[in-house]
């Protein structure tokens, strides 16, 4: 397996890097390293993204000349003891109502794909997402595991809004706006669920490493599930 | 009780210690842009518990009391009356029930707070009162303050020092705002960031030496550096990575932003530098126009001299509240 780097960033945080590459598998390690350092760490802070995680920790509790030393070594000796866990990944099922009003963007991408729309929507239903890391706005999943052959170029002009619940296609990545935003993704469909509510015990409905699959819904049931996920 | 807003200012918001360790879920921490002046405001009100203040910018609001209240101003210089009186900063005032308070310009600096005893009591949000203005969360989704709004002030006792009245009092002292408030716009003290090696020589160079300006585009989420453009030595593709404020970071446009308080939690630029923390409040003080240098520091001396900051701080608090028992 190759090695760790760490990489101090500022005064209170210290980068670890698995590699640097956007990978599901590597994503996957981040995510594993992630829930061991959560537990045996817990006075640290950890944020994963695609391939590495940032440590922040509060210089109180690491007294002394070199605390990044200090957290480097409890973090890989905290690596190293973990037995290789898979942390046991949550699965969602999302749905989405797929073109029209809710995709503008299915037909444009069914055509850069060289599909039709149905095609779109079959392979974007049938494949095993994971959420690599939130960022961008508050419960924004960044996913991985699109179908390459859905992959497509961000638009040249982006949104100035992008409807809360859009899903959308970004390069070789797929992702769901949780609110109103601005955006350069193409939109291809909505899902009705609510993905953040910031008054809520438990904020994002995602959390990084869960498993994601989306199924298609017509627009009777999008109104009725919006109706009972009042934004 | 409740303090009205009569006039919003510039850009005025709540403020506290922010949200710090939700950034998993995609949430920066806000917070105020300069920690200690906002914690110095509390401090002289008697509040101990990270209550929230107002973030004043540039221009601050006008602000009516319904009753007695005791509130200090800090941070930028900034002008502010009742009626005739002037009203200093760094001190502790009594305004008596009924009192307009207008906040007027800044003299230098970008942002003021203003803390009330008791605090803004809004409902806090992930345990925190901060507005983050770019995430639209905190009072009212986030949104600056308006005319019309109806601030909660949290129930506090009476301090035993407590001013009294139906006239503005003030305390007989105050505290130096020279070590708080940086009026000669030293250089910043900058951290090489991961990327620094790709920068050009040239690049390296300004970026450690030259003088920038500050845009007129910078917010609470970023300062955007004008005076100068930096060239890396070759494009670099990167995948997101967390991000942090204090980060600078080099768009391709070649234009260096220093993330802030509202920083974003990933980002995909180069990094080329890291404010250190201790300097982060220095940098949000800069007002559009102000200049911006950095010099070289190291990660030793850059922990040293924060923790020298926070011993500071943490003795000067101490020395507030007693004297607000005492005095």
């Amino acid at each position: 397996m190759p090695a760790i780097q760490f990489e101090a960033l500022a005064e209170d945080a210290l980068l670890l890097r698995f590699g640097e590459r956007i990978d599901i598998e590597l994503n996957a390690r981040v995510q594993a390293a992630t829930a061991c350092l959560r537990q045996r760490l817990p006075q640290v802070g950890c944020i994963p993204a695609y391939a590495s995680v940032l440590l922040r920790f509060n210089l109180r509790h690491w007294p002394g000349a070199d605390p990044h030393q200090q957290v480097q070594a409890a973090a890989s000796a905290a690596l190293n003891e973990a037995a290789a866990t898979t942390a046991t990944a949550r699965e969602l099922v999302i749905p989405v109502c797929y073109g029209g009003e809710y995709g503008p963007d299915l037909a444009e991408v069914a055509a850069l794909c060289r599909l039709d729309a149905d095609s779109v929507i079959a392979r974007h239903t049938a494949a095993d997402y994971r959420v690599a890391m939130l960022g961008f706005a508050p419960g924004f999943p960044y996913l991985l595991g699109l179908d390459p052959q859905l992959a497509v170029p961000r638009r040249t002009d982006p949104r100035q809004r992008v409807p809360a619940g859009s899903v959308a296609i970004g390069g070789s990545q797929t992702g769901i706006y949780p609110e109103a935003l601005p955006g350069g993704w193409q939109l291809i469909g909505r899902t009705p669920l609510r993905l953040f509510d910031i008054a809520a015990n438990r904020p994002s409905r995602f959390i990084p490493g869960d498993r994601v699959r989306f199924q298609a819904i017509d627009q009777d049931q999008f109104r009725k599930l919006a109706a009972t996920h009042p934004a | 009780m409740n303090v009205t807003v009569i006039k919003p200012g510039l850009l005025s918001s709540l403020q506290d210690a922010g949200r710090p360790g939700h950034a998993a879920l995609g949430v920066g921490r806000a917070g105020a842009m300069d920690p200690p002046a906002w914690q110095l405001a509390n401090a002289l009100v008697g509040n101990t518990r990270g209550e929230a203040a107002i973030e004043c910018t540039l221009i601050g609001p006008s602000l009516r009391f319904e009753q007695a209240a005791m509130i200090a101003l800090t941070g930028a210089t900034i002008t502010a009356r009742v009626g005739e009186h002037d009203v200093p900063m760094w001190t502790t005032c009594h305004l008596p029930a009924g009192s307009v308070l207008h906040l007027g310009g800044m003299a230098s600096g970008c942002r003021s707070y203003l803390a009330v005893r008791g605090g803004f009591d809004v409902p806090p949000l992930l345990g925190s009162r901060s507005s983050d203005l770019h995430a639209q969360i905190g009072y009212a989704h986030g949104r600056p303050l308006r005319a019309g709004d109806l601030l909660p002030v949290g129930a506090a006792p009476a301090l035993p020092s407590s001013l009294a009245g139906d006239e503005v009092r003030l305390l007989g002292w105050s505290l130096d705002p020279q070590p708080w408030f940086d009026f000669a716009q030293r250089p910043l003290a900058l951290l090489r960031g991961s990327h620094w090696p790709q920068l050009d020589a040239a690049s390296q160079q300004l970026l450690l030496g030259g003088k920038f300006y500050l845009s007129k585009d910078s917010n609470r989420t970023a300062s955007r550096l004008d005076g100068h453009t930096l060239q890396l030595r070759a494009p670099l593709e990167l995948i997101s990575e967390a991000a942090l404020p204090g980060t600078v970071q080099l768009p391709p446009s070649g234009q260096p932003i220093a993330l802030l308080a509202e920083a974003p939690v990933t980002g995909g630029y180069p990094r080329i530098g890291q404010v250190a923390m201790v300097d982060l409040p220095r940098l949000a003080q800069r007002r559009p126009g102000d200049t911006v240098c950095f010099h070289e520091t190291t990660l030793d001396e850059a922990l040293t001299r924060l923790a020298a900051h926070r011993q500071r701080l943490a003795r000067l608090l101490g020395t507030i509240a007693q004297r607000l028992e005492c005095t």
